[in-house]
């Protein structure tokens, strides 16, 4: 219980004292995070919306494919990443391993399915007559597909939001291809176990607060978007 | 059989596997990832199993900076480490019942066959630290407070360098992973010879200065004061030192690697 209770207070403390390691961490969790959601949000976006609107032979197959991206294993993803970016792989000449650039390349690779399904299921809850009649009242095809995303913004974010909330507490793919090098590509996650094996646990824990006020501030959002979307639709349809 | 049965069954089944783990014959033995990562525990321990059936170790692989500190929260019975000061410091606060050595092994520097710092062949591991330094050849540390990590610092305060600047990697992992880091930044490491070995195939790295007596890695096997299963702790210590044990632990490597990896010594010390 001492433990517990001290390891809080000295982690509070640090979190207010600035602490430049802590937030040197903090600051390269946010990059390496952010980056693989940008980069999942240009790649998943337009791929959810095709798969959302698009009708063809094997789209079932397609959506079941990303739906099952969004349980791909870290661990698994930093595996076959390690082995693309290492020394001796297909593009070990870029020199990323052990990076920011190679952790961002894992996190986008878990991140990018999570906006592509969200993407998916919103822009499928918009009701199609929306785009019809925008056609039928003169806009073209693009400007219907924006007014339709736009309808879809909410839930957009919604996808933002859980994308940066499962890659930025993901471990094993940044462990793996960033190898937690000090003031380098030491974020979060692989500062919590490394601080935790030297015993060092109020550095562990006020890394471990952050990263759970990170989760629940995603996670409130979401429920937010959740929460707000039937009511939004109703002017819609009269 | 009605689904009620299978349920129960299937329950019973799965309460039978989880307890069997749990059981009160248990020992916990923390130990350092550079013995785990050799290979040398999956040699060792089905002999102990067959000696001592009523048995079982689960080895935790860390530090041996994390090893003592797990030992010293109780949640460890038995220890197998390779950091001297930290050990003694152990002791000398109460925590562990017994200390003996067991074996030992070497350190050896290793690194790019281009050596671009030209250390190949010095014989003192002080003065190959301090030209790594002074021509900012990348070099990645441990840093993770293990047993290894504690000798590489030994190392360059005899060499009189405080390691500072973008060259001098903190990789905050076990010794495995940071040779495959070294062997990518074609950086030199400090590592017990066991795991370099153990990991040689995979590696473009080779060894460079090695037989510095301040390179000389001791294991010692400590029973902790007040373990769980105290018993099982004292047993396994027995067995470890004695000429059975001994001759395994100089045997191993010898088939894989064609050379002895640890000398036992838990008869002289």
């Amino acid at each position: 219980m001492d433990v517990l209770l001290e390891g809080l207070r000295e982690a509070l403390g640090l979190l207010l004292s600035g602490d430049p390691y802590l937030w040197q961490i903090i600051a390269r969790s946010l990059q390496v995070s952010g980056g693989a959601v940008i980069l999942g949000l240009l790649v998943g976006i337009p791929l959810g919306t095709w798969l959302g609107l698009a009708r063809f032979p094997g789209r079932g197959l397609a959506v079941a494919l990303v739906n099952t991206g969004l349980a791909l294993p870290p661990v698994v993803v930093g595996l076959f990443v390690y082995v693309l970016l290492s020394r001796q792989g297909p593009l070990g000449g870029l020199g990323w391993l052990y990076t920011p650039s190679a952790m961002i390349a894992a996190q986008f690779v878990l991140a990018a399915p999570y906006v592509a399904a969200i993407t998916l299921a919103a822009v499928g809850s918009v009701p199609p007559e929306l785009r019809l009649q925008a056609r039928a009242l003169g806009a073209s095809r693009w400007q219907a597909l924006l007014l339709h995303l736009r309808e879809a913004r909410l839930s957009l974010m919604a996808a933002v939001a859980a994308g940066f909330g499962a890659v930025i507490s993901e471990v094993g793919a940044v462990m793996m291809v960033g190898g937690n090098v000090r003031g380098e590509t030491r974020v979060i996650t692989t500062a919590i176990i490394l601080e935790t094996r030297r015993g060092r646990f109020a550095t562990a824990m006020a890394l471990g607060l952050i990263l759970l006020a990170i989760a629940f501030a995603a996670n409130a959002f979401i429920t937010r978007v959740q929460q707000a979307q039937p009511r939004r639709r109703r002017p819609l349809t009269s | 059989m009605p689904p009620a049965d299978r349920f129960k069954l299937a329950l019973a089944l799965i309460f039978a596997l989880v307890s069997c783990s749990t059981g009160t014959h248990e020992i916990v033995l923390a130990s350092t990832t550079s013995s785990e990562d050799s290979g040398l525990f999956e040699a060792l321990l089905p002999a102990f199993q067959r000696a001592h059936p009523d048995y079982r170790v689960r080895v935790i692989a860390v530090g041996s900076g994390e090893a003592l500190r797990l030992a010293e929260r109780g949640d460890a019975d038995v220890v197998l480490a390779h950091s001297p000061r930290a050990e003694e410091k152990f002791m000398a606060a109460g925590h562990g019942e017994s200390q003996r050595p067991v074996m030992f092994n070497d350190f050896v520097i290793v690194g790019p066959e281009a050596d671009g710092a030209a250390i190949r062949g010095l014989r003192d591991a002080a003065s190959a630290l301090a030209r790594i330094a002074s021509s900012s050849a990348p070099f990645v540390s441990r840093g993770d407070d293990s047993g290894t990590h504690a000798r590489e610092r030994e190392v360059w305060a005899a060499a009189g360098v405080r390691p500072t600047g973008s060259w001098y990697v903190e990789a905050g992992q076990g010794m495995g992973a940071v040779l495959m880091m070294a062997s990518e930044k074609q950086a030199y490491t400090l590592t017990d010879r066991g795991t370099y070995l153990s990991l040689r195939d995979q590696l473009l790295l080779t060894v460079l200065v090695e037989g510095d007596p301040a390179l000389r890695n001791q294991y010692s096997v400590i029973v902790v004061r007040g373990a769980v299963n105290l018993e099982g702790a004292r047993a396994f210590t027995r067995w470890i030192t004695a000429p059975p044990a001994q001759k395994l632990i100089g045997e191993f490597g010898l088939e894989r690697f064609g050379r002895q990896l640890f000398t036992p010594n838990a008869g002289r010390s």
